[in-house]
């Protein structure tokens, strides 16, 4: 199912851990699909100097934030805000379809930790905790739409339910769309 | 290294005596039971021996009763689909339960597009339903109750004969899947007032992709496959001789071992459970402590995931399934475990540890050890956890 370097990186995960006097702190989490991250950095001169993580998830999660954060480590800033869940996922070798949004999860936390840092510097006030929503099927195509998670076909707003008209998987009705 | 295999529901390893009734098959002529000549005949023959082992396992009262289909998940469709697709002119109101298996909820989920009603009763913390609510439940325009014997993923049983009692009165047909208990507890269509029952084979020791479906005499229902007249007009298709073979020798396994095995499971059982309880804090076991089957542990792990616990445990050569979200590829905490109360988070970390008679103590001895191990690790990166810690640290 995995392919050998999501197997290496569950098997020998990166850079796991809390750091003292972090920099920048991202946390995401998923109560419905369970997945929770969280990203901690060290900057210096504009440079990730240092970066740990902690994960409450299944393999490629956890595969996921290994490999974000030896993608980052050592990279400008402006370097790491390009990373997208695609290129960590490219550099994984691929993961299963219905694993892609573990892939979202990891970039989502590091821009948060990004976006932390900055605030920081800037003396804004920490935002609130991010939570993504809950949704029944796929948001991966970063578009906004509904997709369904089985066949891709596109899922009207409301009224989707209680299969997939094109491929007559279930579908969820109820949503609410991530922020 | 020897596997050590604790996924028994995922599939039974196949039993000597099941291997030599296929074999057996495979290398006599492979007549069709349909045909008018005597290659027909013998198989025919095979197809009687194999109907009449698998009636007295429920004890049907006709093996006539018994149609062979490709499992379990074909039998509960067809009992499900042919009884709306039967009944519809009578009413399109169908009884669950809130646990059944997705064989079960994504049927009644397909034919409310075509204006089908379910109403679906709750089970109670230890996973067990109530029949008052099924009597409850039940209204003029009903036409099927569907209710699980054991459930997959926590190992309680239901009160299948009070629900039967019930549903005979009210005249509805009462359809009961019975996958994971047939061959492991001892199941009898007649006590238990079922008009239907779903079975399958590779949960006791037989072959995958063959099981069957009783059919009590004079239960109206549909035929989900059209074709031939096979299986006496039920089920459409050319026998799956081989696979029945299998079925009808884990059968008749089953009767002869029944007492053994239960026996044996109940040992592992207690054994494991004692263990989980004594080597990992912070876990729930889930299911009836009593009413459920011998051979299924549930254990939700908090603060982590289950996948991450089976890719580990497979490392060491341990075979074990998970019911959180991620693994089952539906992205859904599982609805079981969410019905007798488990948080989302509780339930990602829910292993279903299933075993037989091959499974000695000093197997689960070295999984529990294993386990721990793994368990360690897993709570070592997982943010919810240290969490937690902290919390309890500052008190």
């Amino acid at each position: 199912m995995y392919s050998d370097v999501v197997k290496d990186h569950f098997k020998n995960p990166r850079n796991v851990g809390e750091m003292e006097n972090a920099d920048g702190v991202g946390e995401v989490g998923n109560p419905v699909c369970g997945d929770m991250m969280k990203i901690q950095i060290k900057v210096k001169d504009d440079r990730i100097e240092d970066i740990k993580f902690l994960t409450f998830g299944c393999g490629a999660a956890i595969a996921v934030s290994s490999m974000l954060t030896e993608m980052v480590k050592g990279k400008t800033l402006e370097e790491a805000k390009k990373i997208r869940n695609k290129d960590v996922a490219a550099a994984l070798e691929g993961l299963p379809k219905n694993k892609l949004h573990c892939s979202n999860l990891g970039a989502d936390a590091l821009q948060i930790a990004i976006k932390d840092y900055e605030d920081r510097l800037a003396g804004k006030p920490k935002p609130e905790e991010t939570m993504r929503g809950k949704t029944g099927h796929d948001h991966t195509h970063d578009d906004g739409k509904c997709y369904c998670p089985y066949c891709d076909a596109e899922l009207p707003e409301k009224g989707a339910g209680p299969v997939c008209k094109n491929c007559g998987q279930p579908v969820e009705i109820e949503h609410e769309v991530p922020a | 290294m020897t596997v050590i295999n604790l996924d028994y529901l995922s599939a039974n390893p196949i039993a000597p005596s099941v291997q030599e009734a296929m074999i057996e098959v495979i290398r006599g002529n492979n007549g069709n039971p349909s045909s008018a000549h005597q290659l027909g005949d013998q198989a025919l023959a095979v197809l009687d021996k194999a109907r009449d082992s698998v009636a007295r396992l429920v004890n049907a009262a006709d093996p006539k009763e018994i149609v062979f289909t490709s499992g379990g998940t074909e039998s509960i469709n067809q009992a499900v689909k042919g009884v709306a697709w039967a009944k519809a002119d009578k009413g399109k109101h169908i009884v669950t339960s809130n646990i059944e298996h997705n064989a079960v909820l994504r049927t009644l989920r397909r034919l409310r597009m075509w204006d089908y009603q379910v109403t679906s009763v709750p089970v109670d913390a230890l996973g067990r339903v109530n029949p008052a609510d099924v009597a409850d439940a039940i209204r003029e325009d009903t036409i099927l109750v569907s209710i699980m014997h054991a459930n997959n993923e926590i190992g309680t049983i239901q009160p299948i004969k009070e629900i039967g009692e019930i549903v005979r009165e009210k005249k509805v047909i009462f359809h009961c899947d019975a996958v994971v208990s047939v061959g492991v507890v001892p199941v009898d269509v007649q006590d238990l007032k079922v008009d239907l029952l779903s079975f399958a084979a590779n949960q006791f020791y037989g072959p995958s992709g063959v099981g069957g479906l009783y059919i009590r005499r004079g239960t109206g229902l549909w035929p989900l496959l059209d074709g031939g007249v096979q299986e006496n007009n039920k089920r459409a298709g050319t026998e799956n001789l081989i696979g029945i073979a299998g079925l009808g020798a884990a059968a008749d396994l089953a009767m002869e071992r029944m007492e053994a095995r239960v026996a044996h499971n109940l040992k592992i059982k207690k054994h494991l459970v004692a263990g989980l309880n004594e080597k990992i804090p912070d876990i729930y076991i889930n299911g009836h402590p009593e009413l459920s089957v011998p051979n299924l542990v549930s254990v939700s792990i908090r603060y982590i995931e289950g996948e991450g616990v089976v890719l580990m445990l497979d490392e060491e050569s341990i075979a074990a399934a998970t019911r959180s979200a991620c693994a089952a590829g539906a992205l859904q905490a599982s609805h079981v475990l969410l019905s007798i109360g488990r948080d989302f988070a509780d339930a990602q970390g829910t292993l279903v540890l299933t075993f037989g008679e091959e499974i000695g103590e000093a197997d689960i001895d070295r999984t529990l050890e294993v386990l721990a191990e793994v368990v360690r690790t897993l709570r070592n990166m997982s943010p919810l956890y240290r969490k937690v810690m902290k919390e309890r640290a500052a008190g």
